[in-house]
């Protein structure tokens, strides 16, 4: 997938003149907000089971080399496979191998976030083989050839008049021509077509929203059912998940699933729920007849026990994003890569390098609202402050900026200079200002006056104030 | 409640941007202080608690300041600050900045433990349920994200304002959402910001209210800022003014 982190600001820009973009994300501010906060007020123990939940993840993470041959030793005695890859290419090459062993045309696709991370689509694609999305909003940005914007929502940037011109577009060559404008509609429709191609595709690939380690399990959550149908039609099931989906046993899953879909979409639980092990064992009625999981890493070990280990919590509610300011301004491509919102700030700085997608830990208020909402309880403006520090400490962040800094704390710490030059400083402006008391225009303050007046200092430094009002009462 | 007979010491943190841009609200920080029966003091040699720097990734820089914080208010029964942001730099970050270094870090937690927002200060401290004060109109009061959320400061303003006489509170719709300030963020992103601050004024509007009050200068510099620009006439003031009854100065950025 291409990499825009670099143009963030750029490309929020566009984002916020784009008046089609900006309905689309009028539509979800209503939606996931009040629905979680129902969710969570009709749980008395909410809060509590996000203590348990932050306290199961971590204690996976740090055991989790165990975890994870406990998980491979129960996956291998169910007849199934996992493939350890350090790198995206490893995870592509992985897949492609089974595809091609198997002689594969086409694979259906449930939502998988770690697909999208190592850009799977593109990959295939390249070899000659069809990946078909079944996910209705991962379908629709397929058809529109474009990026998710939102890790749960993917096509939430589109409007129901732009997925309809799109499924006129597209679905003609099924015999499909009538515009359809009805939500109802426009999804029958995506079901009919993509029926059939359950059936024709030779493999079927998911993402896992947890691996259990005790079961040797992989649980998927979804509200289409389109991963069940995934899963059991083809030959061979292949899941991509990411190292820190691991949990100890069945207990943790359900612990933490009760926080899953009450935080993403203010549901109870996902409507569909599957705990799928291994292949078809004899005897049973359906399932595939392979089963790989393959396992990717991609720089997550390399954050254990470091200031950014926390986000390896995280279980993609999007919560966070639902309840960001910024996000809900500017929508998810701007992020420029695969995840977008507070926990793309964190997490896309660890998987692309703080040079690409320094804009985004930065790109924030500190506002802390994601954090509040977080049911893992990760410390999300902390990590991105920690990303702050790399930038600086690597020397990356823009040179005018830390010369500013630099100079300001200089001046912060030798109080007797910093004294008169700000009374000086502020004498002056208030005397511009004059009875206006604000400027419109301020020289170095373009991106201050560009949308806002600057209000203008009083005039005089607190601090001369109560020295003065000492002086007059005798004090020191 | 005050317990012990001796006169509470209150060193005032006042803040850089109090200091510098609107010395009115350490005035109406120390009335307020010392009409509650306070000792207040403002050591001179303050500058500002660091957070430009620890926010902008210079933690070494923070650091410097923060100690130099820590030193001058060491001998202070209590230490005031009129701004969530930086009661929360003092109180939530200085202790973290200092978790490698463990006699500072004591010191840390020990200024962290007693530093307060002011007008939580009133209240939970000092048990301040009323104020002799007077302004008239409806008001709204913007929670600023460091008040609301690192020092968990809602009501406690809100308690105080309804004793002013002439004072009615008119609540926004979406009190939990910033303002869109955010330090260096509104200059670095400002058409972002400027989404923000938009949305937060249509808040204002649509709640009536003629004056906004919040316990941050930032925030109320962004807003203030903003609705000079809209040409709009509601007036910005920190919540302390309105509650020591010092309104005589035009409000931030003048009417
Ligand atoms: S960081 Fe927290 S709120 Fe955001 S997606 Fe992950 S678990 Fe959900």
């Amino acid at each position: 997938m291409e990499r825009t982190s670099h143009a963030f600001k750029e490309s929020a820009v566009r984002a916020l003149q784009d008046a089609t973009l900006q309905m689309a994300l009028g539509n979800m501010r209503v939606g996931f907000v009040g629905k979680r906060q129902k969710a969570r007020e009709r749980l008395p123990e909410f809060e509590r089971l996000c203590d348990l939940a932050r306290d199961i993840k971590d204690h996976t993470l740090k055991h989790l080399d165990f975890y994870l041959e406990a998980f491979e030793a129960r996956v291998k005695a169910q007849d199934g496979e996992v493939h350890w890859c350090r790198t995206p290419a490893e995870a592509r090459q992985v897949i492609l191998e089974i595809c091609q062993r198997v002689e594969a045309r086409t694979v259906t696709k449930g939502k998988s976030m770690i697909a999208e991370e190592i850009a799977l689509n593109e990959f295939l694609e390249a070899n000659g083989i069809e990946p078909v999305e079944t996910d209705l909003g991962e379908y629709i940005i397929q058809l529109a050839h474009e990026p998710p914007s939102h890790i749960i929502a993917p096509a939430i940037h589109k409007t129901r008049e732009q997925v309809s011109d799109l499924f006129f577009e597209h679905h003609r060559q099924y015999g499909k021509t009538r515009r359809l404008d009805e939500t109802r509609a426009l999804v029958d429709e995506a079901r009919q077509v993509l029926r059939p191609k359950y059936v024709a595709a030779d493999v079927g690939i998911t993402g896992a929203n947890f691996l259990v380690a005790e079961t040797g399990s992989v649980v998927i959550v979804t509200n289409e059912g389109n991963s069940d149908l995934t899963r059991t039609l083809p030959k061979v099931h292949i899941v991509t998940a990411s190292i820190e989906k691991l949990v100890p046993n069945v207990e943790d899953v359900w612990t933490i699933l009760r926080l899953l879909a009450r935080s993403a979409t203010g549901q109870e639980l996902s409507t569909y729920t599957t705990f799928a092990s291994g292949p078809r064992q004899e005897g049973e009625l359906d399932g595939p007849g392979e089963f790989h999981v393959v396992l990717l890493d991609n720089g997550r070990s390399d954050v254990l026990g470091t200031e950014f280990q926390d986000i390896l919590r995280c279980i993609r509610c999007a919560a966070c994003i639902n309840h960001c300011p910024v996000y809900r301004a500017v929508g998810g491509h701007a992020y420029g890569w695969v995840y977008s919102g507070p926990m793309g700030a964190v997490l896309t700085p660890m998987l692309i390098g703080i040079e690409e997608a320094g804009h985004l830990p930065n790109a924030s208020t500190f506002c802390g609202r994601c954090e509040a909402v977080c049911p893992m309880r990760i410390p999300l403006p902390r990590m991105m402050r920690h990303w702050r520090e790399r930038e600086f400490e690597g020397g990356h962040s823009p040179p005018t900026f830390r010369r500013g800094i630099k100079l300001w704390a200089w001046l912060a710490r030798h109080p007797r200079l910093y004294g008169p030059v700000m009374a000086l400083a502020i004498g002056l402006m208030a005397r511009l200002a004059g009875r206006r008391r604000r400027f419109r225009v301020l020289p170095l303050a373009g991106g201050w006056t560009g949308s806002r007046d600057f209000p203008a200092p009083e005039g005089q430094r607190f601090m001369a104030m109560w020295r003065a009002r000492r002086a007059a009462r005798g004090g020191p | 409640m005050m317990i012990s007979k001796a006169p509470i010491r209150v060193g005032l943190f006042v803040t850089c941007l109090v200091d510098l841009f609107r010395p009115s609200v350490g005035l109406a920080a120390v009335k307020l202080l010392e009409d509650a029966g306070c000792v207040v003091e403002a050591p001179l040699r303050q500058t500002c608690c660091g957070q430009p720097a620890y926010n902008s990734g210079d933690r070494r820089d923070a650091k410097a300041i923060a100690r130099q914080v820590i030193d001058l208010f060491e001998g202070y029964d209590y230490v005031v600050v009129p701004s969530g942001s930086c009661g929360g730099m003092l109180h939530e970050h200085y202790p973290r900045l200092f978790a490698d270094e463990p006699a500072m870090a004591r010191r840390a937690e020990g200024l962290s433990a007693r530093t307060f927002e002011l007008v939580a200060f009133l209240t939970d401290k000092l048990g301040l349920e009323r104020v002799d004060a007077r302004f008239e109109g409806a008001v709204a009061y913007h929670d600023s994200c460091s008040c609301l959320r690192e020092l968990k400061v809602r009501d406690q303003p809100r308690r105080l304002l309804s004793t002013v006489e002439g004072l009615t509170l008119a609540e926004l719709a979406n009190p939990e959402i910033c303002c869109g300030f955010g330090g260096a963020f509104c200059v670095k992103y400002p058409e972002i910001s400027t989404r923000m601050v938009d949305e937060k004024i249509e808040d204002i509007r649509a709640s009536g209210a003629r004056t906004l009050l919040a316990a941050d200068l930032g925030c109320l510099m962004n807003i203030a800022g903003r609705l000079h620009r809209e040409g709009d006439r509601i007036e910005v003031r920190h919540v302390a003014e309105v509650l020591a009854g010092m309104t005589d100065a035009p409000p931030i950025g003048g009417r």
